[in-house]
């Protein structure tokens, strides 16, 4: 089903000239220098977004829903706090789980992906079940049950999101791996008596891992689309301001409604941008990887 | 050969749905609920304790208490409500019917215009229009469909108020007719079908415009074009209905992400759904409402995936052929 004929690195294409090949994907097209700079700018903004804030985005005043003004460039929230400031500061929580849960997920299915490809028999016959288990079941209602037995914070956003979405790198590894297995370098290698360590480590790995970073880099988008539908649902760090809380909060206190447009419209356009970018990013990487999807675009 | 086939997709689908019924009862029964919610009982002796786990069966072995579990499920008793106080299957079956009209409409409008786009982009490859419908698929893939529900209300029920912001009929009005009570039910389905189908517009784009692009290349459509035939006619009547194919397995991919939506955009609009039951089990900690949602969005995509595999044997002569 999955491009079953993918050839990724070790052929020929993408030998010496891949680095400066990586470097015109990204800011040799439009695409990837939009989604290298919004990347940029949103983690700049992670990191220093307290510093950056004009006011405490906890300080509430008396100040309600105020509409933009030159104190309040984005107006205020329905306690009074400034709504720009919260957007810097939510900055942070967005990309923390996006990249920690990507990261879990790649490296879980990287694994589950690994070891049914290569081992074959009952190993993948369980695996692959499991994979098919995970991406069948509706992914935000079974995230909204495991969020709501544990008690929400950062850490559990990020183990139920990454736990919830890594069947499909798992199912791409996988039929990776199983052509590569088949491939006359490895039985070479195994002809001469390497390991099976050995074998994944040297000739396996280097050879799915473009693949899997480039559907990470999805993923990545995947994640702060889930963190941001939980914490609208109610289950997103309460400690912790974030885009999804804020409309959260914007539309609990009837925001909407009242027509507070400046509560409202800037968190989602936040999370469409970075969505946007990381995806633009993905997208890239997959056609470098995958010529084939170039001619089909 | 069809019979085995059969066969195999439908043991398929009953094993993932006995996963889920595993999954469920662990979560909720094993390890989270009951006895926190016991222990919640203000001045509860350890006798009354006692006496409510052998009310409620839990003082059975854990195999046990799952056979109880199943047989409950199968028998459709999913617990009581611990908000409403009202049988979780009886609360299902009230919101189920607004949950189909719902997501029905918004995958029907996205099915329609979305391959309506895709053979638009597809025939006019390169040009402005194929940019813009890209980006504009592109732009609702990432716009969270929930903030778009919210944006709708802003713009159409707040700023120029034409429809309603939320519920899905006008409260305490009488209505003279069933006729007028459906124009109203209507009127109040627009702005979340309209959210439903933007969240689901873009898949059903892309693919129907790579299949669209695929099949105008293929041999066949240079002979029909050769044998005179028109360029329009050659389009709509030979390469749109090879295209529409591969809508179908998305579709089936689609059901996980519309059960999503449907928590999400019920719950923006307060659209009396499966998802706003969600929400409520939510907020309010009813867990034993959450697990039965769960269930039923579970078994509704289980369902609607055998459904579209099986209509994709009827449609594809060359997946009988295998």
């Amino acid at each position: 089903m999955s491009g079953g004929t993918i050839t990724v690195g070790g052929t020929g294409d993408t030998g010496a000239g891949s680095a400066s090949g990586v470097k015109h994907l990204l800011l040799g097209t439009w695409r990837g220098r939009f989604g290298i700079g919004v990347l940029a700018l949103t983690i700049f903004v992670a990191i220093f977004g307290e510093l950056l804030a004009p006011y405490d985005p906890n300080a509430s005043s008396t100040d309600v829903l105020q509409s933009p003004s030159w104190s309040h460039i984005l107006g205020t929230t329905e306690n009074g706090s400034d709504v720009f400031s919260q957007l810097l500061v939510g900055t942070r929580v967005s990309v923390i789980v996006g990249f920690a849960a990507a990261l879990i997920s790649a490296v879980l299915g990287s694994l589950v992906g690994l070891a049914g490809g290569y081992f074959g028999g009952w190993t993948d016959r369980i695996l692959d079940a499991t994979e098919n288990w995970f991406l069948v079941i509706p992914t935000l209602p079974l995230m909204i049950v495991l969020a709501r037995v544990l008690e929400p914070s950062l850490t559990v956003l990020i183990a139920v999101i990454g736990l919830t979405s890594w069947a499909g790198t798992g199912r791409i590894v996988r039929a990776q791996v199983l052509t590569l297995r088949e491939r006359a370098f490895v039985e070479r290698a195994r002809a001469l008596g390497a390991g099976d360590t050995y074998i994944i480590r040297t000739h396996i790995l280097p050879n799915t891992l473009p693949l899997i970073f480039a559907n990470t880099v999805l993923i990545v988008a995947v994640a702060i689309l889930s963190e941001a539908a939980l914490a609208f649902l109610g289950l997103g760090d309460p400690t912790q301001i974030s885009w999804g809380t804020m409309l959260e909060n914007a539309f609990s206190s009837g925001a909407p409604s009242a027509g507070a447009w400046w509560y409202v419209v800037p968190p989602g356009l936040c999370i469409t941008i970075l969505v946007l970018a990381v995806s633009m990013l993905g997208f890239l990487f997959e056609e470098y990887i995958n010529p084939r999807l170039r001619e089909a675009t | 050969m069809s019979g085995r086939w059969l066969f195999t997709k439908v043991g398929a689908a009953v094993l993932t749905l006995i996963f889920v019924l595993i999954f469920n009862f662990f979560l909720f029964r094993a390890i989270g609920d009951p006895t926190t919610q016991l222990a919640r009982l203000p001045g509860a002796t350890d006798k009354e304790i006692e006496q409510l786990k052998s009310d409620y069966g839990l003082d059975k072995p854990l195999l046990g208490q799952f056979a109880d579990y199943v047989g409950d499920t199968a028998t459709l008793d999913l617990g009581i409500s611990q908000n409403t106080r009202e049988p979780v299957w009886n609360e299902i079956v009230d919101a189920l019917p607004w949950t189909l009209l719902l997501v029905g409409t918004g995958t029907l409008l996205a099915t329609l215009i979305g391959a309506w786009m895709g053979v638009k982009a597809a025939t006019k490859r390169g040009t402005k229009t194929d940019d813009g419908l890209l980006g504009f698929s592109l732009f609702t893939y990432a716009a969270p469909e929930y903030w778009i529900g919210i944006i709708l209300i802003l713009l159409f029920a707040v700023a120029w108020p034409i429809f309603p912001a939320g519920q899905q009929v006008t409260p305490g009005v009488e209505f003279a007719s069933w006729f007028d009570e459906a124009l109203d039910v209507v009127d109040h389905l627009i702005l979340p079908a309209t959210a439903m189908t933007l969240m689901l517009l873009g898949q059903y784009f892309l693919i129907m415009r790579s299949s669209m692009v695929d099949v105008l290349t293929e041999d066949f459509i240079t002979v029909k074009r050769a044998t005179g035939l028109s360029r329009e006619r050659v389009i709509n009547r030979h390469a749109v209905p090879n295209a529409l194919l591969p809508l179908v397995t998305l579709s089936a991919i689609q059901f996980g992400a519309v059960a999503g939506g449907a928590i999400t955009i019920e719950t923006v609009f307060s659209w009396p759904g499966l998802g706003e039951l969600s929400f409520n089990a939510i907020n309010d900690k009813d867990f034993p409402m959450l697990q039965g949602t769960f269930l039923v969005f579970s078994f509704g995509v289980i369902f609607a995936n055998l459904l579209a595999d099986i209509l994709y044997f009827y449609l594809d002569p060359r997946v009988q052929s295998r």
